[in-house]
């Protein structure tokens, strides 16, 4: 399959997904939506600490009772000390505002033990803003060759369809399977190797934690990886939006600390994007638009650019940006909202690791399905080993075979997934993806649903 | 005129459908020499493990160095002559040059350094609550309760407030504002703003399905060039844009690589729009590009100008001749003051000219949550009706927003609000209406205050304003001024606003920042500072130019 194919049935795959999510919402049949990373609309509650805090900055009367604890007060009225006119209505800084881009930075400071800019940081309307504003440096659709941006297969549709629609070309490069998803640099080389004659390469993408893989990679993977691009002169863009889904043994360790760490030239040299956002993690709240870039060893000539191009589109919804702030500055021991706080976060990472293992178990246990672990990441995406009498089926359709597979699962056992092909893969493999971030209750009702329909759909295609 | 429907945006046009078709002219992107280019690290690594090597980069400040031991460092992958070259053309004066050095001098104040003023007014941006203009109390109740819906069993709030939210909310993922809606924006809210779009024009029919949810009106203005723009050399898009313009236009034309063509409003006579203008525009444009498109701001900015219905028709009529998109920029609708002037939606024009044109004529127009009354620029909240566009250029469209993802819901809870405000009856409306007409009033009264005060000012000239939330008057720069600032490689009234910032504290956007005629100087000036304030601030904008025009005489 062409690079022009894999963006092209990914983009069509993308859009019947959403139709028909669009179309479960209106009716009011009980299907279970797990086609996108989205906590609240699978039924997971958003944050107290942080709602309250919305409310309070957006309609301040609020702040005049005992109504709302006290932390929250004073939250809400830093936060409005910091925004113009006291209101949540004002522009802020084409960056974000100040305090809230500080407090990013005192985050990735103490997550990463390195220092960290705040003029290096830009909050956007979602990660995938960022990623645009980046890629639109870079990605000229005049260029002749193309611009090629290495992306991982398989790799969440939204950025290949950026890099597509801006002009530029991907150069997948295949995560292994049969390795947990792992990326190895020999098939880096080997992208960029095919890219010859094809596209000048620009920019390295990674997921890490991966979507839709769910794979975590090691600390000498990360390095490993930058030794790459620093050698090939590729600038690296890392999303990391994924970072607080860890469900395995090991540790999620950011691209910006790794690079710390390897010191010069590496930490001198290499030119680093790393990607944020408030949709994931304990928050979900993708809804209100909030994420950030944080750039490294960009040139300063360079980074004026980036300025107005970011200016241009003004700013960032404010409260995203609020929302961006407590994530990074949570409620502290000893605060009064620290105890619901914890016991809210810790529902949802229990939540997290209870269905990780049982979807794991399940998936793997019904006859042609296999699942790699997974140490990371929102979701599952287990292989299908379809019958050939059903890839035969789905060709007669004029459709995928996993797409198939997926509308069967919708229309039999009323369960919404994304096809494997909305992702890329290799060729004559077929996945489908599942978000495991909803309430154990639905976790448990979609694994018996999928176990039955399964056994069926093998059996009818036997 | 034919009887087959001509489209412009026909598949064949959209560039979206032009991948995998070599049509590109070389660029050259090859290999650039090693440049000295980094700057020098923070502070000194200590050798091994180094946590304190990264450079950092200042905006706005060009630092380019060697290194202390002079070696050349490495050439980066992406540098001046890497990058996308259309990016560099981009430029936004609202938040350009002179607002960096306004920040730079508020902070020099909060650290005590003595200025001649007591505070920095930026008075650049069309920012109402940054200058103290107040949120409409129910939509905030509105916006809370769907924040925090333990708040639905307080007492304190409004039933209708709390309806409202619970509706919203339904319509929400989980009901929550947290969860991703539809690329196009929520159903019910679609439906909402169809049914304002009718009220507003006098029942002139809305399709829910033209209307599109977006992330502020700059996300869909960007997003429809995006469309329009395709083609190379003679047959590159063109886009026709007043002067003076909101450069949000010409940044993004810069950006797409589309060629900008200028028609120039007529400042004698208020600002109007004179199609001779934009026929002479457009035959000159086509001996080196396609235009395809005509951007129209009304009511105007920066000039202020409400259109006449005339106009308006006229306007539809070139269109129409020309074959030409039109875009409608209407973020203002609300925002007119002066006597005789009323808003005009170019959707109810177009329709109540008959099927010749509304049949025919493809249109974009645009509103927003960030002007009016609302003046609620934070939530990014926006919209944008398409009128006759092709069902495949449609759907290219719906698939380029969803890469999007989502435009913010809290903005799309608010102009759900917008278009569906308090009515008689209900508890919120009184003082839903008193706060508009509050609103709506004072600005009527800055922008009179405007134009008087500016007017008594011996070398400058305003324009009525007759809507929107700026003035643009003409100032006359004295020729040694003129002198001075363009041997220092600086437009005029670049260099009259950077003196007015420095001695004043008034933060104001030159004119070349929106385009002018040559050898004509304005600036863009807000009159949304609360009355007082915005008294005292056109005082000192007399003083000064009066002070400056002396100095340079």
């Amino acid at each position: 399959m062409s690079q022009g194919e894999l963006a092209a049935v990914a983009r069509r795959a993308r859009h019947l997904t959403e139709e028909l999510r669009q179309g479960v919402r209106k009716t009011c049949k009980d299907v279970i939506d797990v086609s996108s990373g989205d906590l609240h609309s699978a039924g997971l509650k958003p944050l107290s600490f942080s709602r309250q805090v919305f409310a309070a900055c957006l309609y301040p009367e609020l702040m005049n009772s005992n109504k709302l604890p006290v932390d929250v007060r004073q939250r809400a009225q830093w936060l409005l000390g910091s925004c113009a006119g006291g209101s949540v209505g004002s522009y802020t800084a084409a960056a974000g505002i100040p305090n809230i881009v500080n407090s990013v930075s005192e985050f990735i400071r103490r997550r990463d033990g390195a220092p960290s800019y705040p003029e290096n940081i830009y909050i956007s309307p979602g990660s995938q803003w960022s990623i645009t504003n980046i890629l639109k440096l870079m990605l000229n659709s005049k260029a002749s060759p193309r611009t090629g941006v290495l992306i991982p297969v398989p790799c969440h549709s939204t950025t290949i369809l950026s890099i597509v629609d801006l002009g530029g070309a991907i150069v997948p490069y295949y995560l292994s399977e049969n390795l947990g998803w792992e990326l190895q640099v020999a098939e880096l080389h080997r992208a960029l190797e095919s890219a010859k004659g094809v596209c000048k390469p620009t920019a390295l993408y990674v997921i890490n934690p991966g979507n839709p893989t769910g794979h975590l990679q090691t600390r000498k993977s990360i390095q490993a990886v930058i030794q790459f691009v620093a050698e090939k002169k590729l600038f690296l863009l890392a999303d990391e939006v994924y970072q607080d889904y860890v469900h395995g043994e090991n540790e999620f360790v950011s691209y910006k600390r790794v690079l710390a760490e390897m010191g010069p030239p590496f930490s001198e040299t290499v030119e680093l994007a790393s990607f944020h956002s408030v949709s994931k993690g304990v928050m979900g709240e993708c809804g209100l638009r909030g994420g950030y870039v944080e750039l490294v060893n960009v040139d300063p000539a360079v980074m004026k650019h980036v300025y107005t191009l970011f200016s241009k589109d003004t700013c960032a919804p404010v409260l995203a940006q609020i929302a961006l702030n407590v994530m990074v500055n949570p409620p502290r021991r000893g605060d009064p909202s620290h105890r619901l706080y914890t016991v809210e976060t810790e529902h949802i990472k229990t939540t997290l690791l209870h269905n990780a293992r049982r979807a794991y178990e399940v998936t793997n246990s019904l006859p042609g399905v296999c699942c790699q672990p997974m140490d990371g990441g929102a979701f599952i995406f287990p292989r299908l080993a379809l019958p050939p009498k059903a890839i035969q089926k789905a060709k007669e359709a004029g459709t995928e075979p996993d797409i198939f597979y997926c509308n069967r699962l919708l229309e039999d056992a009323g369960i919404l997934t994304a096809p494997g092909c909305q992702f890329g893969q290799r060729e004559g493999t077929y996945h489908v993806r599942f978000c495991i971030l909803v309430p154990v209750a639905t976790m448990e009702e979609l694994l018996r649903r999928l176990t039955s329909f399964h056994t069926q759909f093998m059996a009818e295609f036997s | 005129m034919s009887a087959m429907r001509w489209r412009l945006l026909a598949p064949r046009n959209v560039r979206l459908l032009d991948r995998g078709r070599s049509e590109r002219s070389a660029g050259g992107n090859g290999a650039q020499p090693a440049r000295a280019l980094s700057s020098p690290p923070v502070s000194a690594s200590p050798p091994g493990r180094t946590l304190s090597s990264l450079s950092a980069t200042r905006r706005g400040l060009p630092k380019a160095k060697m290194s202390e031991n002079g070696v050349v460092p490495r050439a980066k992958v992406l540098t001046i002559d890497t990058m996308n070259p259309t990016v560099k053309n981009v430029e936004y004066a609202v938040r350009g040059p002179i607002v960096a050095r306004a920040v730079e001098l508020e902070r020099e104040l909060s650290e005590g350094m003595k200025k001649p003023f007591a505070e920095v007014i930026k008075a650049n941006i069309g920012d109402a609550h940054a200058m103290g203009q107040q949120p409409i109390t129910f939509f905030r109740q509105v916006l809370a309760l769907c924040s925090y819906p333990e708040l639905l069993n307080d007492s304190t709030f409004p039933d209708d407030a709390k309806s409202r939210a619970r509706r919203i909310l339904q319509s929400c993922g989980g009901n929550s504002m947290g969860s991703y809606s539809a690329s196009q924006g929520i159903d019910s809210v679609r439906q909402d703003v169809a049914r304002y779009i009718e009220r507003r024009d006098g029942g002139v029919p809305c399709d829910p399905n033209n209307v599109y949810l977006t992330t502020g009106a700059s996300d869909g203005i960007m997003t429809m060039l995006k469309l329009l723009v395709c083609g190379e050399g003679m047959t590159r898009t063109g886009v026709m844009i007043s002067i003076p313009q909101y450069p949000l236009y010409s940044a993004a034309l810069a950006e797409l690589g589309a060629v900008q063509i200028n028609y120039y409003l007529n400042e004698e006579k208020c600002w109007s729009l004179d199609i001779s203008e934009l026929q002479r525009a457009l035959d000159e444009a086509r001996n080196h590009c396609n235009p395809r498109a005509l951007c129209i701001i009304n009511p105007g900015n920066p000039t202020g100008q409400v259109q006449s219905r005339e106009c308006i028709e006229d306007v539809i009529r070139f269109a129409a001749k020309e074959g030409l998109f039109l875009m409608a920029d209407e973020v203002y609708q609300d925002n007119v003051y002066a006597e005789g002037c009323q808003f005009h939606s170019f959707k109810k024009v177009l329709f109540e000219m008959g099927p010749e044109y509304s049949d025919t004529v493809e249109l974009a127009s645009f509103h927003s949550t960030s002007k009016c009354y609302m003046g609620e620029c934070g939530f990014r909240g926006g919209y944008m009706e398409i009128i006759n566009m092709d069902d495949d250029v449609k759907a290219q469209l719906t698939k380029l927003v969803s890469v999007r993802l989502c435009p913010p819901v809290p903005g799309q809870a608010l102009m759900d609000l917008v278009v569906n405000p308090p009515q008689p009856g209900e508890p919120s409306y009184d003082n839903f209406i008193k706060e508009r007409s509050a609103t709506l009033s004072a600005l009527a009264e800055k922008a009179k205050l405007t134009e008087q005060i500016l007017n008594t000012v011996e070398g400058i000239s305003c324009n009525p304003v007759q809507g929107a939330m700026y003035s643009f008057p003409r100032i006359i720069i004295p020729e040694k001024a003129v002198k001075e600032a363009t041997d220092k490689g600086q437009q005029p009234d670049m260099f009259y606003c950077m003196k007015m910032l420095e001695e004043t504290g008034i933060c104001l956007v030159p004119g070349s920042g929106f385009g002018q005629k040559d050898g004509t100087y304005h600036f863009r000036m807000t009159i949304l500072p609360p009355r007082d304030k915005l008294q005292i601030l056109l005082n000192k904008v007399q003083e000064f130019h009066q002070k400056f025009t002396q100095h340079y005489s």
